[in-house]
């Protein structure tokens, strides 16, 4: 017994050195891909920065100092550094309002596609996935003509006469999220659609055999079965949202900065490397712990239901 | 048409394929972006049998921290003034003596000796140019000579102003407006500028380049802005007009230097030469908008810039145009927060 227990232990041991060494080559990409750069972005925000750009090899905890807290320019107290909250703020408000937006378009559009026949959800598959053929800045671009004051949607009511002065929509935070909800939506849909697509449509007839009005059917039968989907397509979004640069620069005028916008200004005419580092790292946490403490608290309801 | 695609394709690649067969060497610029005459280059190439290849940027610091790291393989940059001394100190450029070479003379005396590059050792004149404020005047008919219009918005552009969002020249300006000098680091007069933009702000509609195109389709009706942008924004309307503000303007100049890591350091000197010809340097400025320091080009300028109020400083506010200059690191640290304060 004993000895067929160790050669079982030695064949495990010798199966798991045999994974490792398959995954090497793979572990090794991700670390000079992934997390490699990352750590030279680690240690710069834990350096001095150089008088015109680039970084100083003198250690200074003053970079992660002023992420949190600021010295008053004009009478040189200490104090949470206001500024960087109110942008950190907006780029949550942004990205949370965003993935709502995205989640109450996407919904529908992804169970209007499941419900297709078999031959037709192809086609709508393929209509949602037009827009990643084209360029972020040019899908961009497109939504600015659209919502422009000499743009078509403002023209359009001119002529009707709806309206007597053009609307405006372009540079306001309503501009931003037209954009974000647009650029982010394919992300949401997919997802959702890929979990509706396995769902058991007959699930859903037997709830209403058995008296559920439309609103149960979907709360308690397609919502449940659905929600790995939801989560997925809301980390999908929200991440990328919070990061986003290009939408909010663009349609929002470049008034109030995002925090893509702050992290830039460090490496550009700030010249402040050793701050943008650590804004940077800041941001990858804050995402980290969000991110944890929504898949624990979803998958915990997901239990219940389950 | 398609024809016509086909066979223009088919030339250039000809025409590309033969140069390369015959140039004698090559040089590679590194230049801001839509700012290199296509005309000018061609001469260059055919006078000189090099083949000439341009890579773009779009800022300074860009181009500092890329040419920093090395190994870029470009022969020439073009910094701003308020560069050109921190390339020299980082040991970046060489020295081609522009200042001893044949079309020298030409160089417009004002621009012959600047602070920025004492004897001209390192650098050739590009463009230079000014900022000011830019209004459309069928939004606004009142006096726009004044920082003011950006500041102390009047009634009629509230909600209608931009920015263009460089840090040093809104820096520059709102120290002005306030009476301060440049680059100060006196905190009462500082305080001034960061409460006098915070107040401004809720004015404007927008902190952005793209001004020639908004400009032109009335999303802006007002703008600071780079006098060869309020240029081709006038040709594109008449009513928009470009002002030289009371209270003191920046200049700019943009300067072609070679790197100390040039493959082709002859042809950069040749090209550094070339430039400094008024015919060449006209040709330039037709492409890029912008007044070049060259005596002697303006007879070869076109028609729509010989006379323009944008390239030609009226005689009377000659005298509050200041060059600009790059501040301490100190000084700009508290400027990059008084920034970050602003687009809060």
């Amino acid at each position: 017994m004993a000895t067929a227990e160790e050669v079982a232990k030695a064949a495990e041991r010798r199966d798991v050195r045999d994974r490792w060494l398959l995954s090497a080559p793979a572990l090794l990409v991700i670390f000079l891909a992934a997390t490699g750069p990352l750590l030279i972005v680690l240690v710069y925000s834990f350096l001095t920065p150089g008088s015109y750009g680039d970084v100083k090899w003198q250690f200074s905890p003053e970079a992660w100092v002023s992420v949190f807290l600021e010295r008053d320019i004009f009478d040189d107290t200490l104090s949470i550094a206001a500024a960087h909250v109110t942008i950190f703020l907006r780029s949550i408000k942004l990205s949370v309002v965003t993935t709502i937006a995205t989640l109450v378009l996407g919904f529908p559009t992804a169970y209007f596609m499941a419900t297709r026949s078999e031959k037709t959800r192809d086609l709508w598959l393929f209509l949602i996935t037009i827009p990643f053929w084209t360029n972020l800045l040019i899908r961009t671009f497109a939504v600015l003509q659209i919502i422009r004051n000499e743009g078509i949607v403002n023209t359009m009511l001119l002529k009707l006469g709806i309206i007597s002065a053009p609307i405006q929509i372009l540079y306001t935070d309503t501009a931003i999220l037209i954009g974000m909800a647009y650029v982010y939506l394919p992300l949401m849909v997919l997802p959702i659609y890929a979990s509706m697509e396995k769902l058991d449509f007959r699930l859903v007839e037997a709830g209403y055999d058995l008296y559920a009005s439309r609103f149960q059917v979907l709360r308690r039968i397609i919502f449940p079965l659905v929600k790995p989907g939801v989560i997925a397509g809301s980390i999908l979004v929200f991440i990328p949202a919070l990061g986003a640069y290009v939408t909010p620069s663009v349609l929002g005028g470049g008034k109030n900065m995002m925090l893509s916008n702050l992290i830039e200004l460090q490496f550009g005419q700030g010249r402040n490397w050793p701050l943008g580092s650590a804004l940077s790292i800041a941001v990858m946490i804050i995402v980290m712990v969000a991110l944890l403490a929504y898949v624990r608290n979803a998958g915990k309801s997901g239990v219940r239901h389950g | 048409m398609n024809w016509k695609t086909t066979a223009t394709a088919m030339g250039l690649a000809l025409l590309a394929s033969t140069g390369l067969a015959r140039a004698d060497g090559v040089l590679n610029i590194y230049n801001w972006g839509n700012y290199t005459s296509p005309d000018v280059i061609k001469k260059f190439e055919a006078k000189y049998n090099v083949k000439v290849t341009i890579t773009d940027y779009d800022s300074n610091d860009t181009a500092l921290a890329k040419v920093r790291q090395g190994g870029t393989g470009f022969d020439i940059a073009v910094p701003s003034q308020t560069y050109v001394p921190i390339w020299i100190k980082e040991g970046l450029i060489q020295e081609t003596d522009p200042g001893k070479m044949e079309n020298f003379k030409n160089v417009a005396p004002e621009w012959a000796n600047p602070d920025f590059d004492p004897g001209r050792k390192y650098s050739v004149p590009w463009a230079w140019g000014t900022i000011g404020v830019v209004v459309n005047t069928d939004a606004y008919k009142g006096p726009a000579d004044s920082w003011g219009i950006i500041f102390n918005t009047p009634d009629e552009l509230k909600g209608k102003v931009n920015v263009v969002p460089e840090m040093g020249d809104v820096m520059f300006a709102a120290i002005k407006y306030v009476g301060g000098q440049q680059c100060t680091d006196d905190k009462a007069v500082l305080k001034k500028v960061r409460d006098l933009l915070v107040a401004a702000k809720p004015n404007w509609i927008a902190m952005e380049y793209n001004t020639i195109e908004k400009m032109g389709a009335g999303d802006f009706k007002a703008t600071s802005d780079w006098n060869g942008s309020a240029l081709r924004q006038r040709l594109a309307n008449p009513a928009i007009h470009y002002n030289y503000p009371k209270e003191g303007f920046g200049l700019w100049s943009d300067n072609v230097v070679v790197l100390k890591e040039a493959k082709n350091v002859e042809n950069a000197k040749l090209f550094q030469n070339f430039i400094m010809d008024p015919e060449n340097a006209a040709g330039l400025s037709a492409f890029h908008r912008y007044a070049n320091a060259i005596t002697g080009s303006d007879k070869y300028m076109p028609a729509d810039m010989k006379d323009a109020p944008e390239v030609i400083i009226p005689a009377a506010d000659k005298p509050r145009g200041e060059l600009q200059q790059m501040c301490s690191p100190e000084t700009q640290e508290i400027y990059t927060k008084i920034w970050t304060e602003l687009q809060k």
